[in-house]
This record gives structure tokens, C-alpha cells and sequence, in this order.
């Protein structure tokens, strides 16, 4: 009796033992997994808001049952002409696709695409009520539109120059500093890097005034000197990292080259920047990156002369006309988004990488 | 004896010679360390002293700069400053979108690095590359984008407000009252550094601290708050310090859609907007100058403040930085 009824709960409890693991494992996944669609959802719902818009007519817009995706509304060939296309209720409640032909306000001619032979007749019921059917239909005016308004080429232009330039000087500077402050003994050196750390906290507008009087007297406002000189002095973000960097390069390194008889400058080519390429990526990019978004310096200092600036100055009067042409700014937004977005697909590892070094080495 | 004269007699050529490699590395490290040098002095420390200066002053953009077109005016700048019918309304403006923007900016991106450590979610790598995604959009077109996004009649936000039963969703960016923590969830957007810097953060944690908890039953929750919080303390202080720099620094998105008066009704004239706006656009240079001088203290104070009881607060492995 006893030993019967062990044998008979043993296997039952086996099973359990196997597969409540198991479900329970799915059915966390499935949560996790469906919480962070929805999450995602939300975080790109202006995404999807900014596609869509851009790719619809400004009409789509306004029109009342309209679907959110860019659409167009389909349409029957009748006899050499086109005829908007509606789901029309019929009788036995289900409904029927029909052409308009003639729209009346009780009543319509309409065609049966399924039968155009039966020629055109007249039924019954407001045509305003009936459901438009609508096909997918991107339309690319509003970035032809974009492109032209605002001299797009000229806009991409003046970015990619301003964001290069800034660049290679940020990267020559940044990398000498960050160089003199791994590898070489100075009085007062710790100082100086406490100072450097906190000028990342100093905001910009303590400094624009002066700065503003001093480009102003060199005559350089209203040309892009004020945005890239200084890029050629050094930043704390950017030394910073890549000082974080080349100090994880093992010293014996450059201690066998300087014994090969290398200098300072040929250590510093031949030796570090070759093993800290994955931190000037990461640099470049960013730099890249913040140039391309800078907003407020140009703004001040290009004075208006709008033959030099760049896209984010550039599009900035689209932000208000979003109401009155919300296609058109959309396009001007993707087409401004389009390069920072590609770029960081492709380098995205990059990207995080340098991040990374930034915020957990504090 | 002997021995001392050989060590005397070693040791002095070797002490010039460690001098001249001394003073070597002093030339090197100088020459190394003087594009900073230059750029903090030119562009960075006289420029500060100067925005000093000049709030004592009356100087108006319109004019050049020099002896003659302004006039000292001790503290007339400072004093205006509290009669300013825009200032004090300004200040407060930017200490609501801190005291709503820095809380968010903290939880925000640790709830999405948590996420997407879970080994529960599917294609995680996907889910945080798509997180990442709006920290790379460039600001004016951000801008642009809620600006549609929330427009109160055409866009998907109120939408999907109403289609979850909201019947009178916010105006957002026409209403004064919510114009404001629009911005909020503008910047919130933004929010992938953060997450990033986090998600290695929550890597690093030894995993025997969580078995260890296991073994004495601690639950998730417990051990979230009881290990990860804890073991993560530097790298969330660090995105908190950034999030108050950044926040008493925001104006941008603002000046975009509200334009220069931060409309609607000044609602989005941010304290550095107002300082913008004194400069640049009315040239009362030597009172903006206060303003710069107000932001530069806030800052200053507020990181300071921070690392003073951040250094009790947070928790360093290996216990000596």
C-alpha cells in the first residue's frame, strides 16, 4: 500500500520538479521581454511621429479619417478617369468596395470596381459617411520642399567642414595634453588636473560675454574662427578620456622605444596613439557628434551671415512652423537627424565604449 | 669609510644626472600641457574675471568696447537683479525643470539599464542600441520633433492619451502650466549616456554578492536596494552631477520652441534663456553679466555641495579614492 503510493506521487513530483523551472523562466521572459517592447514603444513613438509625418502630405493631415501612416486615398479607373474608392455599408450589414463617380447629398453614382460592366448607378446614403479606403503611399514633396528652402547641400556642407576642422584640433590638442599629463613629471601636475576636471562644470554662459567682446575685436564674428579656434586649445571631457586610456598603456612600452633612442613626439606617434585608437574613435566621434549639434555658439557668433551656417542653425525656424507646415518640418528634421543616426549605427560599439570610459572610471 | 666616499662619489654624478632627466621631463611636460594652459587662461579664466568686471559696469553691446562708452556702476547691477519683474520668475522656472528633470534623470535610465541587463529580455543588445538611439538625435531637431509629437491636435502623444481614457490630455507646449514638464520629457529623451554608464555600472557587480544573498533568501527587491544601489553609488552620483550641471545650464529646446520671450506667457524663460535674452538680444551686456555671475555661483555651489556629501554617501571599491 505504502510503497504504491510513493511510486505513484514520485513521478509527478519529478515532472514538477523539471518544468515549473521552465515555465516560469518563459513566463519571465515573455514579461521582461513584452514590458520592454512597451517601453520601447513609448521611446519611439516620436520617432515613428516624425517618419510618418514626413512622408505625408500636409492635407493627410487635416483630413479627417485619415489613417497615421502616409497614405493616399485609393482610387478606380472608370473609363479614362480616376474615382476615389469608399467601403460602402450594404443592407445585410457587411459592405462593398465602390468608386464614386457623381457624389450627391442623399445619394451618389457610384461604379462596382468587381463589375464595372454593370456601368454607373445610384444608390442610397450620404457618401460623407461612408469609410474612405486609403493604400500606403509615401510622398517624398516635403523633403524636395526642405531640401530646397533652406539649401540643404550648403547647410550639410558648412556642417561636415566646421565638424572635421573641430575636430582634428580637438584631437591634436586634446591628445598632446592628455599625453603630458600620463607621461611626464611636473611641479603642481595634480593641481592642474583638478583644475581641468572642474572646468567641465563651468557654464558657458560665464564666459560668452568677454568672449564675445574679444572675437568681436579680433573682427572674427560673423565667420566660423569663434567656433573652431578654440577647439584647438583642449577640452577636460575629451583629455580626460583619453588620459583614462593611456594610462592603462603598460609604461614599458614607451620606455623601450625611448631606449631605441625615440623622443617624446616619436613615443607619442609611433607608440601610444597606435594603442589608443579605440579612445580617439571614441573622441572623434563625440567631438564630431557635439559640433554637429552645437546650437547656441553659432547662433551668437555668426552674427546671421547665413552663407556660413550650419544645420542646426540652419533649420532652427522650423521648430515654430510646425503647425502651419508639419510635413515640411518633419523632413527637415529627419534629413538633420539622418547622418548623427547612420553614424551611430555603424559605430555604435565605439560609442559605448567611450562612454563607458568616461562615466565608471570616476 | 670607504664605502661612504663610493656612495658620495656615485651619488653625485647621478644627482645631475637625474636633474637634467627631472628638468627634461618638467620642459616636456610644460610643452605637452600648453594648449590647455593657453586655452584655460585665454578662453576660460580671464574670461570669467571679465564677466566680473563687467557686471559692475553699464557696457551695451551696441557700442565698441572701450574706456569712454561704458561707466562703472557698482552694485546697480546686483540690486536690479532682485526689481527684475523677469529674473526671479526665471530662476524659478529653471529650479522646477531641476527639481523635476534631475529626480527622472536619475530613475529613468537605471530602470532602463536594469532592463536591459535583464538576461530575462530577448535581444537585449537591439533594446539598447533603440534606447541609445535618441541621445544622438541633434537638438534642434528634437525640438522640432515634440514639438509635433505633443502638438496638442495632431500629434500621437495625445492620441494615445485619449485612446487609453484621458479624455482632456494636456496642451503641452500651448499650455503654460505644462509647457515646462513638456521640456522635461524632451531632455528625458535624451537619456542614453546615462543609461549606458549605468548598464556597465550594474555589470561590474560581483555576481557571489548576489549568490551570497540568494543563500540568506533575499528576495529581488532586497537585493537591488541592498547591493546594487549600493555598488552602484559612483556611477549613479557621477550622472547625478552631470544632471545638475546640465539642468542649470538648459535652455535651448526652450528658446527653439518658445522663441525669445519663452512663451507660451514666459513659461519656458529659463534662467539662462533671461541671461541670453539680456545679451544678446537687448545688449545690456554689463547686467547680464550678473545673470552669468548668478548661473556661475549656482553651479558651482550645487556641484560643490555635492561632492562634499557625495563623498560620505558613496560607496568606493577598494575604499581609497
Amino acid at each position: 500500500m505504502a510503497t504504491t503510493s510513493v511510486r505513484s506521487v514520485s513521478p509527478v513530483i519529478s515532472i514538477r520538479r523539471r518544468w515549473v523551472p521552465v515555465i516560469r523562466g518563459v513566463l519571465a521572459t515573455l514579461g521582461v521581454t513584452s514590458l520592454g517592447l512597451l517601453m520601447l514603444g513609448i521611446f519611439l513613438l516620436p520617432l515613428g511621429y516624425v517618419l510618418a509625418t514626413s512622408f505625408k502630405l500636409d492635407s493627410q493631415m487635416t483630413t479627417i479619417g485619415a489613417p497615421l501612416w502616409p497614405a493616399k486615398q485609393a482610387t478606380y479607373n472608370y473609363q479614362g478617369a480616376d474615382y476615389p474608392l469608399y467601403n460602402v455599408p450594404t443592407e445585410d450589414g457587411g459592405t462593398r468596395r465602390l468608386a464614386v463617380v457623381h457624389p450627391y447629398r442623399e445619394n451618389s453614382d457610384v461604379v462596382d470596381p468587381a463589375h464595372p460592366e454593370q456601368g454607373v448607378f445610384n444608390i442610397q446614403g450620404r457618401w460623407r459617411t461612408w469609410q474612405a479606403i486609403y493604400r500606403f503611399a509615401p510622398q517624398w514633396k516635403n523633403f524636395t520642399d526642405a531640401w530646397e528652402q533652406v539649401n540643404f547641400p550648403r547647410l550639410f556642407r558648412n556642417s561636415l567642414l566646421l565638424s572635421t576642422i573641430s575636430t582634428i584640433g580637438t584631437l591634436m590638442a586634446c591628445i598632446l595634453v592628455a599625453y603630458g599629463f600620463t607621461r611626464f613629471q611636473l611641479p603642481g601636475k595634480n593641481l592642474l588636473f583638478v583644475i581641468l576636471i572642474s572646468t567641465i562644470v563651468l557654464p558657458p554662459q560665464a564666459t560668452i560675454i568677454p568672449l564675445y567682446i574679444l572675437f568681436s575685436k579680433l573682427h572674427w564674428t560673423g565667420t566660423w574662427l569663434p567656433l573652431l579656434v578654440p577647439a584647438f586649445f583642449a577640452n577636460a571631457y575629451d583629455v580626460f578620456l583619453l588620459r583614462q586610456y593611456f594610462m592603462s598603456i603598460p609604461r614599458e612600452l614607451d620606455e623601450a622605444a625611448m631606449l631605441d633612442g625615440a623622443g617624446p613626439f616619436r613615443t607619442l606617434i609611433s607608440i601610444i596613439i597606435p594603442q589608443a585608437i579605440p579612445a580617439i574613435t571614441a573622441v572623434t566621434i563625440f567631438h564630431f557628434f557635439f559640433v554637429w549639434n552645437q546650437y547656441f555658439e553659432p547662433l551668437v557668433y555668426l552674427l546671421g551671415n547665413e552663407k556660413l551656417y550650419p544645420v542646426s542653425v540652419g533649420i532652427g525656424q522650423f521648430v515654430t512652423t510646425f503647425s502651419t507646415y508639419p510635413g515640411r518640418s518633419a523632413a527637415t528634421a529627419v534629413l538633420a537627424m539622418a547622418l548623427p543616426a547612420v553614424m551611430f549605427f555603424l559605430a555604435q560599439r565605439q560609442f559605448m565604449q567611450g562612454i563607458v570610459i568616461t562615466g565608471v572610471e570616476k | 669609510m670607504s664605502a661612504v666616499t663610493r656612495t658620495t662619489l656615485a651619488s653625485a654624478p647621478s644627482r645631475t644626472r637625474i636633474s637634467a632627466h627631472t628638468r627634461r621631463q618638467w620642459t616636456y611636460g610644460f610643452l605637452f600641457l600648453l594648449p590647455w594652459i593657453i586655452g584655460f587662461f585665454a578662453f576660460q579664466l580671464l574670461p570669467i574675471l571679465f564677466t566680473l568686471f563687467l557686471s559692475f559696469t553699464d557696457y551695451a553691446a551696441s557700442s565698441e568696447f572701450k574706456l569712454g562708452n561704458f561707466n562703472f556702476v557698482g552694485l546697480e547691477n546686483y540690486k536690479h537683479l532682485f526689481v527684475d519683474p523677469l529674473a526671479l520668475p526665471s530662476m524659478g522656472i529653471t529650479l522646477k525643470f531641476a527639481l523635476i528633470g534631475i529626480p527622472l534623470g536619475l530613475v529613468v535610465p537605471l530602470i532602463l539599464a536594469v532592463l536591459v541587463n535583464s538576461r530575462r529580455l530577448i535581444a537585449s543588445s537591439l533594446f539598447r542600441t533603440l534606447f541609445y538611439l535618441p541621445s544622438v538625435i541633434p537638438v534642434v531637431a528634437g525640438a522640432i520633433i515634440f514639438g509635433g509629437v505633443m502638438n496638442a491636435q495632431s500629434g500621437w502623444l495625445n492620441l494615445v492619451l485619449k485612446a487609453v481614457g484621458i479624455a482632456n490630455p494636456p496642451r503641452w507646449f500651448t499650455d503654460p502650466t505644462w509647457a515646462g514638464f513638456a521640456l522635461n520629457l524632451l531632455a528625458i529623451w535624451a537619456v542614453g549616456n546615462a543609461m549606458v554608464i549605468l548598464l556597465a555600472g550594474l555589470q561590474s557587480v560581483p555576481t557571489e554578492l548576489y549568490e551570497a544573498a540568494t543563500v540568506d533568501g533575499a528576495g529581488p527587491i532586497t537585493k537591488f536596494f541592498y547591493i546594487t544601489v549600493p555598488m552602484i553609488s559612483p556611477v549613479i552620483f557621477y550622472n547625478l552631477t552631470i544632471g545638475v550641471i546640465l539642468a542649470f545650464q538648459y535652455f535651448v529646446p526652450a528658446l527653439l520652441i518658445g522663441g525669445v520671450n519663452g512663451d507660451p506667457q514666459r513659461s519656458l524663460l529659463f534662467f539662462p534663456m533671461d541671461f541670453y535674452r539680456e545679451a544678446f538680444v537687448l545688449s545690456h551686456m554689463g547686467y547680464a553679466s550678473v545673470l552669468a555671475m548668478v548661473i556661475f555661483v549656482v553651479t558651482m555651489a550645487a556641484t560643490g555641495l555635492l561632492f562634499f556629501f557625495g563623498q560620505r554617501l558613496v560607496y568606493y571599491a577598494g575604499g581609497d579614492s
